[in-house]
């Protein structure tokens, strides 16, 4: 039938707004990690509170471990910092700290004053370590199995709370954790 | 604790974004008239993630000064652009450049604006079949005609 | 006291909207002669109205009036009287009762212009314009009202210090009349499909709003990329950024209408194509709206985005542009034309041209929302950006301006290669020898790209010159239309702006160095002599001012680029020192001391940036004689003495 192309710019009109009503419940300023799946880069750097020793990712091999990427100059690290020692207090989960772009002395500090639940903190004044996971924003996390392979990024602040973002939720991710441990 | 997590992103944003709007101005000497022109290609085709939409060269955030660094130094030991966006895109993924690659996922992408012209084509020469064989309307008077007659019918008047 | 006024007077504008969409529409359905006169005094109240209502947050600007919550977060006690005005439409909620405010003022000029059109037609065009503003005030009253009243606060936050600009100023209110003004087009459209009744008249009448919303669109375009130029100081005019985009895709598709109007008035046909090329223009700004307030794209020209607000301008948009596209599903077939014409000539050249142009518009959309399809598929995120734009604009458009070149030269109906091509021969010649010519020996290297863009320019100015000798063989040159000079210009204004854009792309030169006082550099020939940099301090900010000299055979002048701290919002700003030229511009911005006087600097040597917009002035002066054309003045002037001549018979009467 000639009067059914008529039809064709409401068609494409439709999809169009489809796709549009979809794009409003997506964030398009976040960027997914490419290193989900992957090793976790190697590192090895200064500790924040034992300067002359270092550690290394590859010391975590065997466990499941969390690497929080913090700074005292953070203001949402603060929220999350309550979870993220709820996670190593009450749950044993292994948290290593990436002080990210940070004074030492600021650091050692901001710890002091709001608790410390890392197993250790590692420097990365200049940020290198943090390009190399594919860091853009404090917080953020990563979570790394056995062998040492990235298996989730959590961008933004831990919550506890669902109307947030539901895949940073504590809840979720210590289920995610304890998936890991069981394999 | 809602109050806070809600202004969290905003603060985030804010809190990484120093002097967004000064252009990237460094001073990085090259060796090669090569070089400088790759860091330049680079520093403009790579985008600054924490920006509203702006690519490394143009923007002051700290992590577009990072970058640029990066981008400086793997450039000055000799890697090619498609090298030093290689690694960019391996640990920020293919977000990070303006010109998005060529894979399945991108094919309608790539594909799309050629296809419009060909539909396009197809549209034109099926039209321009179909006017061939149509008769002429009785009222098509050309308009232009139709013009000079008015024109003149009008100069009469005055 | 004003801002309730001001409200209040948003309120009355909404139910007259009622009234003014309602009453006609109905009266113009059911033939009630009443209703269908309600249209043009409803069109004039809303006016009156917004101006109010518009007038009111002005005053309130003006007034310091930090009580009202807009007020506060847009303006500060040390901000300018001219950045006061400007920052009414500065964000969110000032635009849009911009918006609503220009979009009365478009329903005023129908009903004050529209005396030569039957009553009918000019309420439903009215009562479609009523629709769209019931729309935007409902949009503006219940989520982004702005004179909402908080605390009186001590300050206000202040203007973006960006948005501190002349050009920035200027720049909204003119895209919007372009923008905006794309609506008048939309419900002509609209109107001939209620009544049933498309013919030439009908594009006659739609044809000089269209040029006139396309001119100020053009204006409004051009406005915004000379400043990115001038203010943003990387030396770049255009980003392909989301916003830019959508305000670039109704240009070329209103510019694919104002050429489609132009045959369905003079052959009678196109005349689906012409309604659906309306129909999709103003469905564009409309898009082009939910984009920059939806928060569904990354932009730097976002408003504060808002997915709530964004749901309501999508499903504005989805029952406006879903319901003119269900009308023309249905009456689609009713409204095409039977007119023939050959594979060459006049029609089938403008029918090319708008398909083109179409094809353009999807690519820069595609481009555009890709990112959201994407990430829709569960892929994640991905950047579309100037090199994917880049070149695909540049494949789509160089056929275009080709056949540009020479569908003005082609007749209407049917014509033959032979007597086109005996009209073109020379300028073929001429435009390939002044391209590959001026690409080798006036030029500092020889590219292939720049003799393309200069060929181009030529082949353009050329075959308008032969079109501009064959008009001046039939008639004297008072008897050519000023309609034929708008179309010149427009044409003139793209070989300029092609030329423009190649050779700035081709020969742009940039350089970032360190340069301490008294040391020197050279770029393009020109010694660029650093000075040193002074402190300085102005009404809201302070900051730093350099002084830098360049010289080149006895030609000399002395910039002045600034680094601006803004007090309120602490947001450093660059103002870059620029020796414009007609052939170049001369460009130095500053970046950050670097200890001992010396300074990071950006130097830039840009051959004929300013041709850009130059080309653009010259294709919005073309819009306004084509829209200025005597017919017009002429159907005015007849109506006019109609409607006293019938005013005397009916007092004769009497």
């Amino acid at each position: 039938m000639k009067s059914m192309r008529y039809v064709v710019p409401l068609l494409i009109f439709v999809a169009l707004v489809a796709l549009l009503l979809k794009g409003l419940g997506q964030d398009p300023k976040e960027v997914p990690s490419p290193l989900v799946g992957k090793p976790a880069p190697a590192f090895t750097a200064q500790q924040l509170h034992v300067p002359e020793k270092q550690f290394s990712a590859s010391d975590m091999k065997g466990r499941v471990w969390m690497l929080n990427v913090w700074a005292s100059w953070c203001f949402s690290c603060r929220a999350e910092h309550e979870l993220v020692t709820r996670m190593a207090r009450e749950h044993g989960i292994v948290v290593v700290g990436l002080n990210y772009k940070d004074e030492p002395a600021d650091a050692k500090g901001w710890l002091q004053q709001f608790g410390n639940p890392y197993v250790t903190s590692v420097m990365d004044q200049e940020g290198d370590i943090g390009i190399e996971y594919g860091v853009y924003g404090v917080p953020e996390s990563f979570i790394i199995d056995k062998s040492g392979v990235i298996r989730r990024k959590v961008i933004g602040p831990i919550n506890d709370s669902a109307e947030e973002k539901p895949q940073n939720s504590v809840d979720q991710l210590l289920a995610f954790i304890n998936e890991l441990e069981a394999e | 604790m809602r109050r806070l997590s809600y202004q969290l992103p905003l603060v985030l944003l804010l809190l990484v974004l120093t002097a967004p709007l000064l252009a990237g101005i460094e001073t990085y000497t090259f060796e090669t008239p090569e070089q400088e022109q790759a860091y330049k290609n680079l520093t403009e085709e790579l985008r600054c993630l924490v920006c509203q939409n702006q690519n490394i060269a143009d923007s002051n955030a700290e992590l577009a000064q990072d970058l640029r660094k990066k981008a400086y130094q793997q450039v000055k030991q000799g890697k090619s652009e498609d090298e030093v966006a290689e690694w960019m895109v391996d640990r920020y993924g293919d977000f990070v450049l303006y010109r998005p690659p060529v894979k399945a996922t991108t094919l309608f992408l790539w594909v799309g604006p050629l296809l419009f012209l060909l539909i396009a084509f197809v549209v034109l020469w099926r039209i321009g079949r179909a006017r061939r064989n149509q008769p002429p309307e009785a009222d098509s008077v050309d308009e232009q005609s139709l013009e000079q007659a008015r024109h003149m019918l009008e100069n009469k008047e005055s | 006291m004003i801002p309730e006024i001001g409200h209040i007077a948003l309120i009355l504008a909404l139910g007259i909207a009622v009234i003014q969409a309602f009453f006609p529409l109905a009266g113009a359905q059911l033939g009630i002669r009443s209703w269908v006169s309600v249209a043009r005094p409803a069109a004039n109240l809303q006016m009156l109205f917004m101006l109010v209502a518009f007038g009111s947050l002005m005053y309130a600007f003006i007034d310091f009036d930090f009580s009202v919550k807009y007020v506060a977060t847009n303006s500060n006690s040390k901000l300018p009287t001219l950045y006061r005005v400007s920052a009414v439409w500065g964000g969110h909620e000032g635009s849009l009762l911009l918006w609503a405010t220009i979009l009365a003022v478009w329903g005023f000029a129908v009903s004050l212009f529209s005396r030569s059109i039957p009553d009918v037609m000019v309420a439903r065009v009215l009562g479609v314009l009523g629709l769209v503003s019931i729309g935007f005030l409902m949009f503006t009253l219940l989520t982004s009202n702005p004179f909402d009243r908080i605390p009186m606060q001590a300050d206000g936050r202040d203007l973006n210090p960006l948005l501190q600009d002349f050009g920035l100023a200027v720049h909204p209110p003119m895209l919007y009349m372009g923008y905006v003004g794309l609506v008048v087009p939309f419900a002509f459209a609209i109107a001939a499909m209620l009544g049933g009744r498309l013919d030439a008249a009908w594009a006659r009448w739609s044809r000089p709003w269209t040029n006139i919303a396309w001119l100020f669109l053009t204006i409004g375009i051009s406005l915004g990329s000379w400043w990115a130029y001038y203010e943003l100081g990387w030396g770049g005019w255009w980003f392909w950024d989301p916003v830019e985009n959508a305000s670039f895709m109704p240009w070329l598709v209103a510019t694919a209408l104002m050429h489609s109007l132009a045959v369905t008035e003079k052959r009678g046909a196109f005349k689906a194509w012409t309604v659906l090329l309306a129909i999709f223009a103003f469905s564009l700004s409309l898009l082009g709206t939910f984009l920059v307030r939806s928060g569904v794209l990354t932009s730097v020209h976002a408003f504060a985005s808002d997915p709530a607000r964004g749901v309501f301008i999508l499903a504005f948009l989805a029952v406006v542009v879903g319901g003119s596209l269900a009308l023309f599903a249905a009456r689609g077939k009713s409204i095409r034309s039977f007119v023939s014409f050959d594979l060459l000539s006049r029609e089938s050249g403008l029918l090319l041209n708008n398909i083109l142009l179409v094809v353009v518009t999807f690519m820069v959309l595609l481009g555009t929302v890709y990112p959201i399809i994407h990430n829709a598929f569960g892929w994640g995120n991905l950047s579309v950006g100037k090199p994917y734009f880049d070149l695909f604009f540049v494949i789509l458009t160089v056929p275009l301006a080709i056949a540009l070149g020479a569908g003005q030269l082609l007749r209407w109906k049917r014509d033959s290669m032979t007597n086109l091509f005996s009209k073109v021969r020379t300028a073929l010649i001429v435009s390939v020898v002044a391209g590959v010519g001026a690409a080798a020996l006036l030029m500092p290297t020889f590219s292939l790209s720049a003799a393309l863009g200069i060929g181009i320019g030529v082949w353009i100015v050329c075959t308008t010159g032969k079109a501009i000798r064959e008009q001046l063989a039939s008639r004297s040159f008072s008897a050519i239309p000023r309609g034929f000079w708008g179309m010149a210009f427009g044409h003139v204004g793209v070989a300029f702006f092609a030329v423009g854009i190649t050779l700035t792309s081709v020969y742009s030169i940039e350089k970032d160095i360190r340069l301490a006082p008294g040391e020197s550099y050279e770029l393009g020939g020109f010694n660029f002599e650093f000075d040193k940099v002074n402190d300085i301090s102005g009404p809201n900010y302070s900051g730093n001012r350099g002084v830098i000299t360049i010289t080149k055979d006895g030609f000399e002048t002395v910039l002045h680029p600034e680094k601006r701290n803004y007090f309120s919002s602490g947001m450093p700003m660059t103002e870059a020192g620029i020796d414009a030229g007609f052939t170049r511009d001369l460009f130095v911005a500053l970046g950050e001391p670097l200890g001992d006087g010396a300074w990071a600097v950006r130097l830039y040597h840009k051959p004929f940036i300013r041709w850009i917009w130059l080309g653009t002035i010259i294709m919005a002066l073309g819009g306004f004689l084509a829209a200025t054309d005597k017919r017009y003045l002429r159907m005015a002037s007849r109506a006019r003495r109609q409607s006293r001549q019938a005013a005397i018979t009916e007092g004769a009467a009497a």
